[in-house]
């Protein structure tokens, strides 16, 4: 059970990343130079390997414990962090992520941007496309070498990232345009309900508290996060009007 | 220093996020858990409180 939750969170965290990190790549791509863009994204993947593979087996070093401890506190800032934007997305307090419009802004400001030369890249589309794949990305990294370490499975987490990578740019190569009909926030949402699960099971672990029924308290865990969320969008949606 | 620091502002955005209240109240309700563990008392129920918490104060804050 613990494992499907585990690859779920990774495929669901990473395909929502790497929708982001697409809509930079093509929106560059298209409208500076592809062999540059793709050189980005080339030259951010070796350094996201990397990452990994430092932080991997130095991960696995530490006592299960404190690791769960310290991952699970992480995870909980960064699922609550999640969550909340999610929430108030929902509720209409925020505007939804909306990849059409990411994708014109960004190639909006690739055709105003000057032309320089470096490596003989497109120096733009280069470091646009590099920095966009970095950074979601490490999200990416940051999940999989979390959630694997703490469960003593990093293999399985990369698993569920890699098949979303895979799909994503399956995706983009095939519509060749953003994926603005992916239900971004619904993802998020699903993200950050579990990534606070997680969080709230290992921290307490970590701590020294012990769930009842162990390993099977995890739905438990997850089916509260998501009734206190959904609880949150709906007073909010109800309170919205009133300040309207 | 100029790099130092826009380092640690990446890392501060990355993981604190828009409200560094809730990275501080997941510190004291895991500190909080730890304590009732140690004293031999059931400490489970502490941090799912504590989300809830934490997550009904932030939204407060972000939706007035």
């Amino acid at each position: 059970m613990t494992a499907v939750f585990l690859v779920l969170s990774a495929f669901l965290a990473s395909a929502v990343e790497m929708v982001e990190a697409l809509t930079i790549v093509l929106a560059v791509g298209v409208t500076r130079d592809w062999r540059s863009a793709l050189t980005g994204v080339g030259t951010a993947t070796v350094a996201l390997a990397a990452i990994v593979a430092a932080l991997g087996p130095a991960l696995t070093l530490i006592p299960i414990d404190t690791l769960r401890l310290v991952v699970g506190g992480l995870l909980l800032v960064f699922g609550l962090q999640w969550l909340r934007k999610a929430i108030l997305r929902a509720s209409g307090y925020v505007s939804l992520h909306d990849e059409e419009a990411a994708f014109e802004r960004e190639a909006a400001e690739a055709r105003a941007a000057g032309e320089e030369r470096r490596a003989g890249l497109d120096w733009y589309a280069f470091t646009i496309a590099f920095k966009g794949v970095l950074l979601e990305g490490l999200e990416v990294a940051f999940i999989v070498l979390t959630f694997g370490s703490a469960q003593g499975s990093i293999p399985l987490a990369a698993l569920g990232a890699g098949v979303a990578i895979v799909l994503v740019a399956v995706a983009g190569i095939v519509a060749h345009a953003p994926l603005a009909r992916v239900p971004e926030n619904t993802l998020k949402f699903a993200v950050g309900t579990m990534l606070t699960t997680f969080g709230v099971f290992w921290a307490a672990e970590g701590a020294g508290a012990h769930w009842p029924g162990g390993d099977a308290s995890l739905p438990a865990v997850l089916v509260f996060v998501a009734l206190v969320s959904f609880g949150f969008v709906a007073a909010l949606r109800r309170q919205r009007p009133a300040l309207a | 220093m100029k790099a130092l620091r826009r380092f640690g502002r990446f890392w501060w955005d990355f993981v604190i996020g828009d409200d560094w209240r809730i990275a501080a109240g997941v510190a004291i309700a895991l500190g909080a858990t730890a304590a009732l563990a140690a004293a031999d008392e059931p400490a489970w129920w502490l941090l799912p409180i504590a989300v809830a918490t934490l997550l009904y104060f932030s939204l407060r804050r972000e939706a007035r």
